[in-house]
Formats: C-alpha cells, structure tokens, sequence
C-alpha cells in the first residue's frame, strides 16, 4: 500500500490527516508486516481520524465496529435473518424437511456485521474497531480468532477465511485493560500530544482563516496548559475548537480578557479553570 | 561476524535489556521487530525508535524504560566527537542561543559535548568515568534562564500574552536538555563498561514497580498520575464481579409457584436475587514522615474508587488519629497538598512527633469504634514500626472481632518484618498482612481484597 515512510506521511496529509513520525512508521509497518494496529491515547487526538484517513488513501472501504458494554457476537460477527427464515418456511409449505433445512441456513439468511464483513469480499476494507476497551471481556476472545488467523467460524457454513486481508485498527483510552493475548496480535502505538510545530500545523490545516501569530499563540497556551496539573487536560480537538471559537469573537490576538472569558472551552472542569487562571496570571474568572 | 548476525544479536541483546525490566516480549514480538527493523534500516534513528516500539511494546508506561534502553544499544554516534578543549563559556553560549531558539537538534549536540567536554572524571582505567551530575554541576544551564528570557525578548518574540507563559516554557527545555546530558552520560559509561549491565542497572523502573518508601518527588507524581487510570481499571473489575455475582442460585419454591399456570411444569426457573451489597470501607493510614508517599497514594486510589462504596472513611494518624474523610471528598483533592493539608487540619501527634501505634489504634478504638460494623472492610497501612513502644494488640483484635474483614498493607519487604522496632509479626498473627511496596502490587492487592 505504501512505499516508504514519507510515502505515509504525504498522503495521509493529503487527506488533510497530519501524522507525527511515530505514527506514520507504525501505519507503514502495519500495512507491511500485515498486523493490526493497536492505537491508544487519550480522547481528542486523532485515533478514529486515522483509521479514516488510512482508509481514505488506500481507497478503502471504511468498516466500523462501535464497542460498548455489552456488544455481542450477533452485533459483531453475524446474525440469522430470522423474519426472513421464518418468510421462507411458511413460503414453501409442501417442500420436504431436508430442502427447508439447507436452504434456510445459506448466505442470503445471513446479516454480516462489522468483522465478518471486513474478512468477506475482494474489496480493499479498512477495519476500525473503535474503543475496544469498552467492551465487554468475551468479545475479546472473539477478536483473537479474527485477528489472528483472519477468519471466522459459522457454525452452520463452516470457516470463512480471508482473501484479501483488511488493514484493522483498533483504538482504546485505556479504561479497561486489554488482554495480553489481544495486545500480542497487534502493533502498538501511542499516540500523544503533538509537539508545538505539528500542532500548528494542524490548527492551521482544520482553521485556515486563523493567522499564524494567534495559531502560535494558541499552541503556547494549550502546551502551557498540558504541562500544568490539571484533571482533564486539553487536547488537539480543543485547541482547534479554541482557534474557532477565537475567531468566531473575532479575537487578532490573545490577552487577558479573551483567555478568561474562552477558557471554558479548553477546560472542562471548574477546579482546572481555577486552578489555570491562578497560574496564568488571570484575574478572579 | 557478518553484519546480519549482528543485527540479530544486537536486537535480541536489546529484547533482553527490556525484559530485564520487566517489559514482557515473546519471540514472536522479536521476529516482528527484526522485520521492522530489515523494513525501515538504520539510516533513521528516530524511525527505528518507534518501529522498535511499535512491535515490542504493549502498554504506554514502558515507553520510558524502552526510550532509555534504546538510548543504550542504538546510540546517536559512537566514541567521542573530534571537539577541540571544551570552552565553558563559549557552550553556555550556544547552548542559551539553542535554548533560545528550542533547537532540538542543536541540544542534542551540545549535550554530548557538553559530557565530553566536562563529563569525564578519573584519568586510571577502572576507576574512570561520565558523569552527568558533573557536567551539569559545571554547565549549570538552570542559571541560563533569565538570559534566554531576555534574549528571546529582544527579538521580540513571546511579546504579549504569551510573554507569561515563556520562563516555564524555557524551563522545561532547560529540564529536556538535563534529560538529554544523563542520557549521553549513560551511553558513554555503558560503552566503557558492558551495555548489557549499564542498562540492568542505571535505567529507572517503570512508575508502577517504584518502591513507595524509597521514591523521589518527581517519580512520587508520576505515581500519583497513574491513579486515574488504575482507579478505572479496578471499578471496572469490581463491577464485572458485582455482575457476575449478582446471579444467584435457584429459588425452588417461586419456580414452584410459577409453574402452577403451566399444569405444574416448571417452564420460568426463578433465581434468588443476591440482596446487593453495600461495603463499607474504613482506612486506617500512618501519615508519619517515613511512609507518608505510600499512604498518600493509597489514599488517592481509595478516593478514586469512591462511588464503588456506600461508604468510605478514612482515619490518619501518627501518634494521635483523626478523621480526614472531609479532606479527600472528590473535587477538593489537589495531590500535592494532601499530605501538607491533612497535617495541618487534623490532629495527628500529641507530644511528640514520631508514630505510635499502640495509642493511635487505642484511640481508634476507643473514639471510632462504630464506624466498624459487620459491612465494614478495614485497610491498615503502615510500616508496623511501634518507635519500641506498646503495640497494643488489644485494640486490633477488637477491631478484627467487629470488622468483616481487616488487611494490613506493609511497604516494607516481607524479609524486614519484625526487625528492629517493627511490630508487623505480632501484627501479622491478628490481621492478615502483605507486602506492598509498588503501585503494581498495590493495584493487584486492592484488586483482589475489595469486597465485591
């Protein structure tokens, strides 16, 4: 899928999806040792975008599987039609009960959800399998068999094997801790804040109407405000939110008035608000 | 030896360094990053770095063991750079120009000049070496700030709002290129005296294997920031068993009844509903000089886990106990004071000042003896050393007698119970004790000594 490293980097910024060094090597040894991709990091800095932009580049089709507590084989591997099935027997009273019993079990009675159909099919697919932390620990064991070996087992089919491997991410905040055996399948990457020049960069990509002394401006602050204690600390998709909101008050430059009054939106507590005016010199918010 | 074998060698010297610190990596993980490593070559550094991590890795907090090993047997250049004699202040000159200027680059350069030039102690082969506390020691690059400060003004740069925020800003360069002169520091001594046991001995532990009793203030906070995370970890654990446990067994005489509508055929089986527990969790914490960074901790992760419990208190003591449940209520708890603001607002010593905890479970006892119930789970933690005096077994047992259960986490070694003043074996034949010196073995512990 990709030559080279730079390769990775060109053209996920060709989708406007600007990766640092760490991220576009891992992409690359990914698509090249045919391993998924675990991504961890907290909220707000690109883990889905990448899995997006990934799937946008190879001209993929983007297949997403949502974690949540409680998701289940029948939400992610596939379920019997069973309306349909029950359709088909009252359709053909007079077959015998052999005829019935073949046909109800074949392909056209099968819903595919997310993993069987990211194996299915010659198409290139991306595979996203988004916070994966939230799911429950079963559903684990059941990525393991997909992961690995790339197949799935239907009961009633027998295995389906991939022909054409998907590139599959996962993402997680790390809220449950994962399985060793699931992380051993994967590649691991981490991703964390942007340093302060890619983080202009990308304020400048999503923002394009802001000038570059006030990106500037805004990036100093947020990394000031990442170096402070806080308990939720700002990431990327609240320093672009800032940069919108500044222009949107029409701010040409940051002073004491505007932080105080914005500061809500980068902060999302009230004892981090506090906690950074004190330290930012702000007069009482 | 041919470069291949090398490579091979190189790398799995490397795996083994990392295992050493407790980084589990399969062979799998290292025929992956061989793959890597014939995928990106050597010609960059950083590239290798993270395709070395991507592959051997599997959590974020061994990024640091891995940075500091990688450092080790991947280093930046090799020998000594062909300088002429180290001027001071021609390099405290370039380095406030580069710090000036945040070039990483130029930092990284200068940091291997820097222990070149002022590093090296001893001239007698054995007892030579690098050392970074030296070159800093000399270079001090901590008194540069006012002058890249005012430098950076001058150009007229940071002028405004941001003006405010330029000192931490330099600082934490300041602090970065610190990182960086250890680090070369590192690899010149490990070149002299075997990678191999530079990297087994001079590379600090991941946060959660830090011995609580022996931790400093910078690793005392990164501790403190795997609270968060660890706290998460266990609630989920808790309430998966909650789930599981909440399933009861058959309750006969309802099925029975039900299949009455059914001609007497029990089609519905009824389960017992488990009446829910509501665990109640009492803290009894030695806030003494000694063990202050462990019961700290401890608390934070014990607050963290609030909502799983109806009702949490905690109690700190030195020689005297008091209740601090108010100072830990959610919200309020800045980490970093917390131990100067339980000292200040509760009375925790009488005449004087070292621990006691004869008297102090003595009066727990005595004042607050009914937040003990048949619900309760006590948590003890401490060091068990008495300064000699009484240890008062009397008041444990009759806190075990009312508690459901009581557990003592000692941050101590299991080998240095009972010597000296310690009390822990006359303790340890009342409650059940265990040894807790790291967040790993604490977050295993709690993990499994929560009530469900």
């Amino acid at each position: 899928m990709f030559t080279s490293v730079d390769d990775v980097s060109a053209r996920l910024a060709g989708t406007g999806y600007l990766a640092s060094p760490a991220v576009a090597t891992t992409v690359f040894l990914a698509d090249r040792l045919g391993k998924p991709l675990l991504v961890e990091g907290p909220a707000g800095v690109g883990k889905t975008e990448l899995a997006k932009a990934v799937a946008e580049v190879a001209g993929a089709r983007l297949v997403r599987l949502q974690c949540y507590e409680g998701v289940d084989e029948a939400r992610a591997l596939y379920e019997w039609n069973h309306a349909k099935q029950l359709l088909r027997i009252s359709a053909g009273r007079d077959e015998s009960w052999d005829e019935t019993r073949t046909d109800i079990f074949s392909e056209e009675f099968l819903l595919t959800r997310p993993l069987l159909t990211a194996i299915r099919g010659d198409d290139p697919k991306v595979l996203l399998i988004d916070e994966t932390d939230k799911a429950d620990v079963e559903v684990e064991g059941l990525l393991l068999e997909v992961l690995s070996d790339f197949q799935v087992t239907v009961p009633e089919l027998g295995t389906i094997t991939a022909t054409r491997r998907p590139f599959v991410v996962l993402t997680s905040n790390a809220s449950r801790e994962l399985s060793e055996a699931l992380r051993r399948r994967c590649l691991f990457l981490h991703i964390g804040f942007p340093d302060e020049e890619l983080e202009r960069r990308i304020v400048r990509l999503k923002v394009p109407a802001i000038d570059e002394a006030l990106a500037a401006s805004v990036v100093r602050v947020i990394g000031a405000l990442r170096a402070m204690d806080l308990r939720k600390v700002p990431s990327v998709a609240e320093t672009i939110d800032w940069a919108r909101t500044l222009l949107a008050l029409g701010a040409d430059t940051l002073d004491e008035n505007v932080v105080r009054d914005s500061l809500g939106v980068i902060l999302k507590h009230q004892e981090d608000v506090l906690k950074a005016a004190a330290k930012l010199d702000l007069d009482a918010v | 030896m041919t470069a291949a074998t090398e490579v091979a060698a190189r790398l799995t010297g490397f795996v083994a360094a990392l295992r050493s610190h407790g980084v589990r990596i399969g062979t799998g993980e290292t025929v992956d990053a061989a793959r890597a490593v014939a995928e990106l070559g050597f010609a960059d550094r950083e590239l290798l770095r993270e395709g070395l991590a991507a592959t051997l890795l599997h959590t974020t907090d061994q990024r640091k063991v891995f940075d500091a090993v990688f450092d080790l047997y991947f280093p930046r250049g090799v020998g000594t750079p062909d300088a002429g004699p180290a001027d001071r202040d021609a390099l405290r000159d370039r380095l406030a120009r580069a710090l000036a200027a945040d070039d990483g680059a130029m930092l990284g350069r200068l940091a291997i000049e820097a222990v070149d030039g002022f590093g090296g102690y001893g001239s007698s082969p054995g007892s030579d070496g690098w050392s970074s506390y030296q070159t800093l020691d000399r270079l001090r690059p901590q008194t540069l700030l006012a002058r890249v400060r005012d430098s950076v003004r001058a150009q007229g740069r940071g002028a405004g709002f941001d003006d405010r925020l330029l000192e931490d800003e330099i600082r934490r360069r300041i602090e970065a290129f610190r990182g960086l002169v250890a680090a070369e520091a590192r690899r010149r001594v490990a070149e002299r005296r075997g990678r191999d046991e530079i990297a087994r001995r001079a590379v600090a532990p991941t946060a959660d294997r830090v011995d609580f009793l022996y931790a400093g203030k910078a690793q005392l906070a990164e501790l403190r920031r795997t609270v968060q995370p660890l706290a998460r970890k266990l609630a989920t654990r808790l309430a998966a068993r909650r789930r599981r446990a909440a399933r009861g067994t058959i309750d006969l005489r309802r099925t029975l009844r039900g299949s009455l509508s059914t001609g007497g055929v029990p089609v519905r089986p009824v389960l017992r509903r488990r009446r829910p527990a509501r665990p109640e969790l009492v803290l009894l914490c030695d806030v003494s000089g000694s063990v202050s960074g462990f019961s700290d901790f401890t608390m934070l992760l014990v607050q963290a886990l609030h909502d799983q419990f109806s009702k949490v208190r905690v109690f700190a003591f030195v020689n005297r106990i008091d209740e601090v449940t108010g100072l830990l209520v959610h919200g309020r708890a800045d980490p970093e004071g917390l131990g100067a603001r339980i000292s200040a607002e509760a009375t925790l010593t009488g005449w004087h000042g070292s621990s006691d905890y004869g008297v102090a479970l003595g009066e727990f006892a005595e004042r607050y003896g009914d937040a003990v119930g048949p619900r309760t789970t006590v948590f003890v933690l401490g060091d068990a050393r008495t300064n000699m005096s009484d240890p008062n077994l009397a008041a444990v047992r009759q806190i075990t007698e009312r508690a459901r259960r009581v557990h003592w986490l000692n941050p101590e070694p299991r080998a240095q119970w009972g010597t000296g003043d310690s009390a822990a074996p006359a303790y340890a034949e009342l409650v059940e004790m265990h040894e807790c010196r790291t967040a790993r073995q604490l977050s295993a512990l709690v993990g499994g000594l929560l009530p469900v």
